[in-house]
């Protein structure tokens, strides 16, 4: 008998949905899925395919209206019972690390500070020990004391990945991170992630446009009208 | 490895706007520079009133009939034109059993055509060598002392009239229009009040020199152990004179600067209001236009709490750096103040009108940092109650 595959994220019928007047919108429709650990996923579509509100409820941005969702094995949602805001909070900084299209880094903190800065708020044990090594993994040692205005676009995604991977998530959650990046930077971000997750076994949950990007994942999803077409 | 404390986030948060923020701390320093300035002026002119008013000797005047700020005015500025009284009237109030001393006095004033480019006047007061030097031994000489002749040809000249007239002590003096020589035995250090412009005599000489046999005033020295309010009514029921307590003198003068008080710390509260609106707009706009940052902060781990303490460290760090400027403002303009007001004000006491010490420093500090938590607080809230999902994605939607 084989050992459980070890899920870190399980989706069951996930439905959001919205309404605007009397209309109700489902921008996520019954989506079920199991990522596994280590997994390097993209999730496609084309605009209005729900991307975005997927990876909203999956990465507990968002509450889903209706369904299951597991992280790590533990069932954060399940029937109609949204989690509070407080309750996503917990659940986000033990999970997950988020990158988006905009680097979001805060102008006068060094590139060190900006890195460091979700200690101010929390840390997991023993994380602290990593920031320099993770500095030298993505290039950012010999920039570490410069503030955000000096770095290139590449650069300042580096720092918001670093960011990001600096309390050790378990899934990172990429949202058109090349999107702001000319085609060279995007190829540096695509080599990142992707030995991000050859190396160390993170998990990455990507939502591209780009194809080139989408095609370094092991696993695309194709999202239309809030479905999965094809996994 | 070295973490970034809540505190440095905040503080560097707000020097991404240097230019709004140091107009914001500007404000805030303007509201505690009044506000120190105030304090501080009320508590150094009451302090140096309560100490001119000490070192005049006597805690009650008797002038005939007159007006009340006449009255006043004599005894802290000097006077003329008063009307006079009879020596009984010093005689008598001496009998009162509550009456530790009293000493008469008469003032007279002559036109002396060599002061100044075109001539001045000449202040003369005739006191009781007797009673006079007791009751204000606490007046400094500079050289000299008292006369001690009832009718001697001698004077005590204050600081001042001493430096225009160049007497030392052993000069002689004429006295203008009356063609009398009297001489120099004693030279007063500055005081600061009235003293300072005085020519002193003994009583007798002045009433012989300028021909008056009354008095102008009659300065008393309560017992320590008397009713003071029953001793002032008594006073008020002798005829033809009017009696002003130091108390009076005090309470009319502290009106007339709480009034200016008054409005001036109503233009105190409109400015802190006005500074505090100041901080909560710059704040709430700054929250708004990191929504997408505050977003970030969420997803990775800031819970609301941690929100709501960031935005409000940067008002407090507002706030802090306003008091401590305008506070560091008020200690170096306090002499300026302290000129202004004497220009302003028909009377100043001697000493320094602007009293600032640490306690009211911190007071100062306290109430800004007050005003920093009480305008934190709702753009604190706001930035709380943002939802990443509603920040980062707003403008991502695909």
């Amino acid at each position: 008998m084989s050992a459980p595959v070890p899920y870190v994220l399980e989706a069951e019928d996930l439905r959001r949905v919205y309404r605007r007047g009397p209309e109700e919108i489902a921008a996520v429709d019954g989506v079920t899925l199991r990522i596994a650990k280590g997994a390097f996923v993209s999730i496609v579509g084309p605009s209005g395919s729900g991307k975005t509100t997927l990876i909203n409820v999956l990465g507990c941005l968002d509450n889903p209206t209706s369904g299951r969702l597991a992280l790590e094995g533990r069932t954060v949602f399940e029937k109609c019972r949204g989690l509070s805001e407080s309750k996503l909070t917990r659940v986000r900084r033990e999970v997950f690390g988020y990158i988006f299209q905009k680097f979001y880094l805060v102008p006068t903190l060094t590139v060190r500070e900006n890195v460091v800065l979700p200690f101010t708020f929390y840390e997991k044990p023993g994380a602290g020990a990593d920031v320099d090594r993770l500095l030298a993994q993505l290039g950012l040692d010999k920039r570490a004391e410069h503030l955000p205005g000096q770095l290139s676009g590449g650069e300042m995604q580096r720092v918001a990945i670093a960011r990001a991977l600096v309390n050790r998530p378990s899934i990172l959650l990429a949202d058109e991170p090349t999107g702001n990046l000319d085609t060279a930077r995007s190829d540096e971000i695509g080599r990142i992630l992707g030995d991000l997750n050859a190396r160390e076994g993170l998990t990455v949950l990507l939502v591209t446009h780009n194809p080139k990007l989408a095609a370094l994942a092991h696993r695309t999803i194709e999202l239309v009208d809030g479905r999965i077409r094809a996994a | 490895m070295k973490k970034i404390s809540i505190l440095q986030v905040a503080y560097k948060s707000l020097l991404r706007k240097k230019t709004r923020s140091a107009l914001t701390v500007l404000g805030i320093a303007m509201a505690a520079w009044v506000l120190v300035s105030l304090f501080g002026f009320n508590r150094g002119y009451e302090s140096s009133l309560n100490k001119d008013i000490d070192n005049l000797g006597f805690q009650m005047l008797v002038v005939a009939k007159g007006c009340p700020y006449e009255a006043a005015t004599l005894m802290l500025k000097g006077g003329t034109g008063l009307k006079y009284m009879s020596e009984s009237i010093a005689a008598s109030v001496a009998a009162e059993p509550e009456v530790d001393a009293v000493t008469p006095m008469l003032m007279q004033v002559v036109f002396d055509p060599n002061k100044g480019e075109s001539g001045g006047l000449a202040a003369f007061l005739g006191v009781d060598p007797a009673t006079y030097p007791r009751l204000k031994s606490a007046l400094p000489f500079q050289a000299g002392g008292w006369f001690r002749e009832p009718e001697a040809a001698e004077a005590v000249f204050g600081y001042e009239v001493a430096e225009l007239e160049q007497r030392e002590v052993g000069d002689l003096y004429l006295i203008p229009e009356k063609e009398v020589e009297v001489k120099v035995v004693g030279i007063l250090q500055r005081t600061g009040t009235q003293d300072d412009g005085t020519i002193f005599l003994p009583l007798g000489t002045v009433q012989k020199v300028f021909g008056v046999s009354e008095l102008t005033s009659i300065g008393i020295k309560v017992r320590k152990d008397a009713d003071m309010k029953a001793f002032e009514d008594k006073m008020y029921k002798l005829p033809d004179v009017q009696v002003v307590s130091l108390t009076q003198v005090k309470t009319t003068i502290m009106t007339l600067v709480s009034t200016a008080r008054v409005m001036v710390f109503s233009i105190a509260v409109i400015a802190i209001l006005i500074a505090m609106m100041g901080v909560v707009n710059t704040v709430l706009m700054s929250v708004m236009e990191r929504r997408q940052e505050i977003g970030i902060l969420k997803s990775m781990g800031a819970m609301a709490g941690d929100v709501f303490k960031l935005v409000w460290l940067e008002t407090i760090i507002l706030c802090g750096a306003g008091g401590l400027v305008g506070t560091g403002l008020a200690l170096i303009t306090a002499r300026l103040t302290d000129l202004l007001v004497r220009r302003l004000l028909p009377y100043s006491p001697s000493g320094g009108l602007v009293s600032i010490d640490a306690g009211l420093v911190a007071v100062t500090l306290g109430v800004v940092t007050a005003i920093g938590l009480a305008s934190g607080v709702y753009p604190s809230w706001k930035a709380a109650r943002m939802r990443p999902l509603d920040t980062i994605r707003s403008e991502e939607e695909s």
